[in-house]
């Protein structure tokens, strides 16, 4: 079976520091992924040079089986890889629900309320973007990851700076979503790792340190070392 | 597209049509160049206030269209409708070769590298001096300015036929503001001037939307200028300087940016303001500059803007 997602060597440094550097990366269909390292481990860098919002030194990027290394990042969102931003990146001067309409190619339209009722902010559709809360503007952005229909899902940090009761609802949400998307997901709230994630890949220095599942990466000494504390 | 906004703009095409009978001579010939330069307007505000581009340098397309209109009457002896819809297919030509390679980049690099190709063309029409007589200018002589369509033959010396002409292409150039406002495209140009990184990662070929705003744009200016060209019988360098690719950023700012009507009613502002001001004092721009900061103080996003935030939220 062809994994739904694979990079080989893939390499990107900014200047003399390797962000990225050689990492050999499979991700199978259906599931749910976390990507966790300390600061400065290249992992915002390597969903980035996924999503292809930037291009790679070296190396090659597969999404099922096909070689999408040079397309533009416009062209993988076409193909069904969504990346939902770190630092919220909504439109706040139009309404959530012409958010929504234009993540899902339908601008101007109506037809977003599903994404939103998946959410829970349908009854804010309404409301211009940016005067929504924090919390809200983070399940703005998934709902347009939804809207995106993708086979793929990236969530940059989704949890960063949510209250305990928004993460609760925030991890239902995901696995909600995993029922139909592959979900990738950076997080470094360790408990929403252990409870969501199927599979996790811990990178530090640029490279793959382990990969595992969940009780695997608590009980290996080098990913210990490196970044639960060894105490 | 709500009934209401249509019938907006058919009263303020219906209440232009009326004006003619009412107004005076001067009054009349004024409107003419109102309406044809608020084309000019119209199309630079899909790219400046709809995809959020500031170009300083559109007076070369609409140089492009002045002159390669005037000169197809006068040197290529083509008839006024031949020699206009060469000059508007020279335009579209001329703005995408340029927008392919000003697009390439963004925010203050893109205001001055648009400049710079504006002033190179002002130079170049200068330099054919041979061809365009350059400050003088080229007129059109009156025996050149009758043409006829579908056996109706016409006169662009009369003012009334000017006057309805410079109206029918208002009303063509407010139609389609209008579709292309409500299109995908027109949404996707205002999520490309909230937010580019955005759009894209949503999806969007940001640069392929933003050279059609920039070639529409383009084609709306090149209109504009063969329209004048032929209407006037002139094409003067002036209307090829630095000061042309200002006026249409001051008159969309002033009705309001990314509204259809306010480039309309901000060339029309202007013009009313230049012409009543140099009633009284010579030194006119002052009389407009202070009206400038009075607008900048009480109407930051322009008349219609501004009116739309605060009490008619469904104007386009």
């Amino acid at each position: 079976m062809t994994a739904l997602l694979e990079t080989r060597a893939l390499s990107r440094s900014f200047g003399g520091l390797k962000a990225v550097s050689g990492v050999d990366f499979t991700l199978q269909k259906g599931e749910v992924r976390a990507v966790i390292g300390p600061n400065g481990a290249g992992k915002t860098t390597f969903v980035s040079l996924i999503s292809g919002r930037i291009a790679p030194s070296s190396g090659t990027i597969l999404f099922e089986g096909e070689d999408v290394t040079a397309l533009p990042a416009h062209a993988r969102v076409k193909r069904g890889i969504a990346y939902t931003f770190q630092i919220t990146s909504i439109y706040s001067n139009l309404t959530v629900e012409e958010n929504v309409a234009l993540a899902s190619h339908r601008p101007g339209k109506p037809g977003s309320r599903v994404f939103l009722e998946r959410v829970g902010l349908a009854d804010r559709a309404g409301q211009v973007a940016g005067t929504l809360s924090y919390g809200h503007q983070r399940l703005l952005e998934v709902a347009m990851g939804l809207a995106l229909r993708p086979k793929l899902l990236i969530l940059d940090e989704p949890t960063q700076g949510l209250s305990d009761g928004e993460i609760e609802g925030f991890i239902r949400l995901v696995r909600d979503v995993a029922q139909e998307a592959t979900v990738m997901l950076i997080e470094h709230n360790m408990p929403v790792v252990m409870e969501l994630a199927s599979r996790i890949t811990v990178l530090d220095r640029g490279s793959i340190l382990a990969e595992g599942s969940p009780a695997e990466i608590r009980a290996n000494h080098a990913v210990q070392d490196a970044y639960l504390g060894s105490g | 597209m709500s009934a209401k906004s249509i019938l907006l703009h058919l009263a303020v095409v219906a209440a232009l049509f009326a004006l003619q009978f009412v107004a005076s001579d001067y009054m009349v010939l004024v409107l003419t160049r109102i309406m044809v330069l608020a084309i000019y307007a119209m199309g630079y505000n899909i790219l400046f206030g709809y995809a959020g581009l500031l170009s300083l340098g559109h007076a070369m397309f609409f140089a492009t269209g002045l002159y390669a209109a005037a000169l197809g009457v006068t040197r290529l002896g083509l008839g006024i409708p031949e020699a206009f819809l060469l000059a508007v297919v020279i335009g579209v030509i001329v703005s995408l070769v340029i927008g392919l390679i000003v697009l390439r980049t963004s925010g203050v690099a893109f205001m001055i590298v648009t400049l710079m190709f504006s002033q190179a063309a002002f130079l170049t029409v200068l330099y054919f001096g041979d061809y365009t007589r350059g400050d003088e200018g080229i007129v059109i002589p009156d025996t050149l300015r009758q043409f006829s369509v579908a056996g109706l033959s016409m006169d662009l010396t009369s003012p009334v036929l000017r006057y309805n002409l410079a109206l029918g292409f208002l009303a063509f150039a407010i139609a389609v503001s209008l579709l292309v406002v409500r299109s995908k495209t027109g949404h996707v140009l205002v999520a490309i001037r909230e937010n580019e990184n955005r759009t894209a990662m949503l999806g969007y070929d940001v640069a392929r939307y933003k050279l059609r705003a920039f070639v529409l744009s383009g084609a709306f200016a090149a209109f504009s200028g063969a329209a004048y060209a032929l209407m006037f019988a002139y094409a003067g360098s002036t209307l090829a300087s630095i000061q042309y690719s200002i006026h249409p950023l001051l008159w969309t700012l002033l009705g309001g940016a990314a509204t259809v009507l306010g480039p309309i009613l901000g060339t029309a502002i202007m013009f009313v303001l230049v012409d009543v001001a140099s009633g009284f004092t010579t030194a006119t721009l002052l009389a407009v500059g202070v009206v400038l900061i009075l607008l900048v103080l009480f109407f930051p996003k322009g008349i219609l803007g501004t009116l739309r935030q605060r009490y008619i939220r469904w104007l386009p």
